[in-house]
């Protein structure tokens, strides 16, 4: 099977993040005092558990994020090509976790079905083989396969819940990935040069956290969704699309959070130069550049840390408000807050279809609690105020 | 303490003109006033003259920042930033697409939004503050464990969570209360008392979680072991020593959202069908009414910044230690 790689934006960066992860790790674990508040954080056995599950999202999510497409072929399997020769790939992008779980994405029925059933969940017309016609609720395909049921078009429910993984990761992560780098900047500078550098950057800080989250991101969703429409030519296809949606909704969250960090972090800075060893290193004549690699940078990297695993938690949450308002995700992407969102008028129908919205609820409390469960034995073990040890 | 006051009023200045800045530029410059034109009056068939006809009448034809062809002070005011922005000082919002005054719809709305989210914040802040200051005298025990445990489980349920589940269990169940809409007089209380108290459930988790930390941090302080040491117990030290210091870093983190509480929540209301600002701000959001939006992020800028100045004024006035040079 011929196949052609896909590369999106946010598969890029995800991919990134993973490797300067590992990067983080391979230095961390030279160092006595970056070993040991992880070695904490491994003797808490809750935090470890929720770790691991973190790590279970984390898999689906990266197996989630290598897209490709499949070369076209007609019904006997022959590979289809065009009038000139050229190869023609299928217009659906696939990723890895599709083919993982090619038995539950293709096992579709017609309509819904309640979770684990085995007749469907609105009666139906059928002929019997004698020619009589009866109403009574069908046979499903596949029965009982369906953890969560089906959906109005008989997609499988678990199967959609899954692919909401990679996007509240892709969110959770890339916008603090995103703002991470000018964050940490501007609230260094801010702190270490004081004077007109650091009331510029206040006054930016201040002027960007005043506008409403929502509002910011509202106007800046509407905004390249009107550019969207005038300059469909540049967006090739549908996944296409909605990644750059997603990756622009990354970008404008990561302005929102940014301002947080940046004061944290200049607040930070200007206790570190109060500092005996950073006074000391001034007195001596050491270039700024090198006291702020040396001595301000390692220590303000526990703070950043920390709140790029305390913010996890809370943009997972956000992507379904913001689905549910019209600002978030792409509405043809995959991901809970759209499920709630669709699935919302069910709870109306008699009997109810409750499953949509179990699936997406069940599967973002989980991601939810063990991050949140984890990024707090990350903060006791980092914190110096509240290390005991 | 008066100058000081007076000038992070005018400090607020260049705060404000920097937002109309950012969302002039987020409105009119990546969108031009061509598109808009075009947007309004119907993407094809439409005459070059019309959308000049367009501009003219809603004074897009100006240039954007700087009016090289006028003369003094005109050179600033007759361009569309000036114009689309100099009213929003003066609370002039304009019209919005459909005609009505937002100024005018703002005043009317308030109030709903108001009737859901004062209740909210004073109770929630009631509850919270008390079963912190509960879990800070168990500290340590089971009962302290077995809360925070809840408390991270609550605040690890989506928000949307709460709400589909609370219309579904008490409206549609149970049948206490209308699932959503709004009325006026006596009989809003059916209405309000849902939002309020899913408001007050999913604000509990970090809520308490927040309190209990200041809490433990002020029990930890000298003077608590100096009144422990005078021999008074354990109940006055919490409740009369610890408690009064602790609410200097609770007043001062919840004073800056108080002036907030106008624009109301976007999902509660819009969930509830209350009229209040927030639905009415989502309802422009999704008809993609720019004029509404705009007027509703400059008021929220300027709501977050008496926040910030009464948050200072509060520091001051609780501890007297802190002076402002």
């Amino acid at each position: 099977m011929e196949i052609k790689l896909v590369f999106l934006w946010t598969d890029m960066l995800i991919y990134l993040l993973l490797l300067s992860a590992i990067g983080f790790a391979v230095y961390s674990i030279r160092f006595e005092h970056l070993r040991s508040p992880w070695r904490q954080v491994a003797h808490n056995r809750l935090a470890m558990v929720a770790g691991f599950v973190l790590f279970c999202y984390i898999i689906i999510g990266l197996c989630d994020s290598i897209h490709f497409q499949e070369r076209a072929a007609d019904e006997k399997g022959q590979i289809v090509k065009d009038s000139q020769g050229g190869i023609i790939y299928k217009p659906d992008v696939l990723s890895v976790l599709d083919i993982l779980v090619t038995s539950i994405r293709e096992n579709t029925e017609d309509s819904y079905s309640a979770p684990l059933a085995t007749h469907s969940y609105s009666m139906k017309n059928i002929t019997l083989p004698d020619g009589k016609q009866i109403r009574t609720y069908a046979k499903l395909k596949y029965e009982g396969k369906h953890l969560f049921g089906t959906d109005k078009v008989g997609m499988d429910v678990f199967y959609r819940a899954l692919k909401g993984i990679r996007t509240g990761i892709v969110i959770g992560t890339l916008t603090t990935l995103i703002m991470l780098p000018f964050a940490i900047m501007t609230g260094i500078m801010a702190g270490y040069f004081k004077g007109w550098v650091d009331d510029l950057i206040q006054y930016i800080y201040t002027t960007l956290s005043s506008i409403p989250g929502v509002l910011l991101i509202a106007s800046a969703i509407l905004m390249l969704q009107v550019y969207m429409d005038t300059h469909a030519d540049r967006f090739e296809n549908i996944i296409i699309r909605a990644d750059t949606r997603l990756f622009f909704l990354c970008v404008i969250l990561g302005v929102s959070s940014w301002t947080g960090l940046c004061r944290i972090l200049r607040g930070e800075t200007l206790k570190l130069m109060e500092m005996e060893y950073v006074q000391a290193s001034m007195a001596l004549g050491v270039g700024h550049f090198k006291i702020l690699l040396k001595h301000i940078i390692p220590n303000i990297m526990h703070i950043v840390l920390i709140s790029v695993v305390l913010d996890f938690s809370g943009l997972v949450l956000a992507e379904a408000v913001l689905s549910y308002v019209g600002v978030g995700v792409d509405p043809t992407m995959e991901s809970w807050g759209n499920m709630i969102n669709a699935a919302r008028l069910e709870l109306a129908r008699e009997p109810i279809v409750w499953w949509n919205l179990a699936a997406a609820f069940i599967l973002m409390f989980g991601l939810v609690l063990s991050a949140n469960l984890f990024a707090d034995a990350v903060r006791d073990a980092f914190d110096p105020r509240l290390r005991t040890k | 303490m008066h100058t000081y006051i007076i000038r992070r009023i005018l400090y607020a200045i260049p705060i404000l003109i920097g937002i109309n800045i950012i969302t002039f530029i987020l409105f009119f410059v990546i969108n031009t006033p061509d598109q808009m034109a075009r947007l309004h009056l119907g993407m094809k068939r439409v005459t070059p003259e019309a959308i000049e006809k367009w501009k003219e009448d809603h004074n897009y034809h100006l240039p954007i920042f700087w009016n090289g062809s006028e003369s003094g002070i005109k050179k600033i005011t007759q361009t569309i930033f000036y114009q689309k922005s100099a009213g929003l000082f003066i609370f002039r919002f304009g019209k919005s697409d459909e005609g009505r005054d937002i100024a005018h719809e703002i005043t009317q709305r308030m109030w709903p939004s108001l009737a859901i989210a004062i209740p909210t914040f004073i109770i929630g802040l009631m509850v919270n503050i008390t079963v912190s200051l509960f879990i800070a005298f168990v500290r340590g025990s089971y009962l302290d464990m077995v809360t925070m445990i809840w408390c991270v489980i609550i605040m690890s349920i989506s928000g949307l969570f709460y709400i589909i589940g609370g219309q579904f269990l008490f409206g549609k169940i149970l049948n206490l209360v209308p699932i959503s809409g709004y009325d006026s007089g006596i009989s809003v209380f059916k209405f309000v008392v849902l939002p309020v108290l899913i408001g007050v459930i999913g604000g509990i988790g970090s809520g308490v979680r927040w309190y209990r930390t200041i809490f433990l941090e002020e029990i930890g302080k000298d003077y608590i072991r100096t009144a422990r040491a005078k021999g008074l117990t354990e109940t006055r030290v919490l409740f009369k020593h610890a408690l009064k210091n602790a609410l200097i870093p609770i007043l001062t983190g919840v004073v800056v959202v108080i002036p907030q509480l106008f624009m109301g929540s976007l999902v509660m209301e819009a969930f509830f069908g209350i009229p209040g600002l927030g639905s009415y701000t989502i309802d422009a959001i999704r008809s993609q009414d720019f004029g509404i939006v705009r007027a509703m992020v400059f008021l929220g800028a300027m709501l977050y910044i008496i926040g910030l100045i009464l948050t200072d004024i509060c520091y001051s006035w609780v501890d007297p230690r802190i002076r402002f040079e």
